[in-house]
């Protein structure tokens, strides 16, 4: 966009560290949990004016494990809808697995919890594709995964969410207690 | 309500000679960042990836690896620096290196680093790196094992805000 590139030229003259973007990637909500944790993320009134929608997260549980599953949900329907395939390295092997037995929810990347090295957060990009298209069931994709210093995973993941209805809501959640503080989750939005 | 677009090109180096290392110290605002190389070596070496000049044994990494009829799991703890991938030295099989930083500025957790690189001619790889430091990264450095980047390798750093 013209007026894009002058705003930077003008801001060039004046040594402002930051470009004036023109990418069509923008950042819609973000959410980070306070002290005391969150049950759950909620991403409500998606605009339905992008193309792709991505998720930039940074997670840790509360439950007294070293780590734990989490779960994605979208429209508030945990009906027998979704499936996964995943690939995972655990640094001294690797497994591929179908979780068919989660029929109500989408896994996403391990989550590092209470039980494990303080400080350690898993991070994941979480890509759902083709949000708003209402002729086709939702994929979405996960990279990402934790590590401690020793101990750790890293995850490839693809879920399937059967349904053609356009994603209006996402609800993320761990399989039990809390998503700990300083827990952030990103969401944004990429035309197409 | 979108917040607003992000996802900026922050700088470019396109080596004009070869080099030994590659830094990046300007890049405040954002809340994740992505580093994207373009390379070869002088030698069929490893990155090296480290923050903040610090050397220390705080760093950690978790990977798997396809080599094409097999996948491999490894990791690393306690050390001085993120090994992220072999590279060779053939101007036409180039690395990528995808390097996201996740949070980077924030001072209450400790740093992870999803990488994935493709390395066509051997392996493609994915890997969890992590700094065990509360502190914000106010710098980056690429270096390899032994040698030089070689002439022509690139490294493009972007910033991408959180609303």
């Amino acid at each position: 966009m013209w007026w894009a590139r002058l705003l930077n030229v003008i801001s060039g003259l004046f040594g402002a560290p930051t470009p004036v973007s023109t990418t069509a990637y923008e950042s819609i909500q973000t959410v980070t949990v306070g002290s005391g944790g969150q049950a759950s993320i909620d991403f409500t009134s998606i605009p339905s004016t992008f193309k792709h929608l991505q998720i930039r997260a940074t997670a840790r549980g509360t439950a007294a494990v070293t780590s734990q599953e989490q779960y994605i949900t979208y429209n508030g329907t945990s009906s027998n809808y979704y499936s996964a395939h995943l690939l995972y390295g655990t640094g001294s092997s690797t497994a591929l697995s179908t979780v068919s037995t989660y029929t109500t929810v989408n896994l996403m990347p391990r989550l590092v919890a209470a039980s494990s090295t303080a400080s350690a957060f898993t991070t994941y990009i979480t890509d759902i594709l083709d949000y708003q298209n209402t002729n086709k069931y939702k994929t979405v994709r996960s990279l990402g995964g934790f590590d401690a210093n020793g101990s750790g995973e890293m995850d490839f993941m693809s879920g399937l969410w059967m349904n053609t209805a356009a994603i209006s809501s996402i609800n993320i959640r761990p399989s039990s207690g809390n998503f700990a503080e300083f827990s952030k989750f990103a969401l944004y939005g990429i035309k197409g | 309500m979108a917040a607003g677009a992000t996802y900026n090109p922050i700088s470019t180096t396109t080596l004009g000679s070869a080099q030994s290392s590659v830094s990046f110290s300007s890049f405040s605002g954002y809340t994740d960042l992505l580093l994207v190389t373009n390379l070869t070596f002088s030698n069929t070496t490893n990155l090296f990836f480290n923050v903040n000049s610090d050397t220390s044994a705080l760093y950690s990494n978790t990977l798997i690896e396809g080599e094409g009829t097999t996948t491999v799991s490894a990791q690393q703890s306690g050390q001085t620096r993120i090994s992220m991938g072999y590279g060779g030295t053939t101007a036409g099989n180039r690395v990528n290196h995808y390097i996201n930083i996740m949070n980077y500025s924030n001072t209450s957790t400790f740093k992870s680093v999803i990488t994935y690189v493709a390395n066509t001619p051997t392996d493609t790889l994915a890997q969890l790196g992590l700094y065990r430091s509360t502190s914000a990264i106010t710098s980056i450095q690429l270096t390899p094992q032994i040698g030089n980047f070689a002439t022509g390798s690139t490294f493009t750093l972007y910033g991408i805000a959180a609303a």
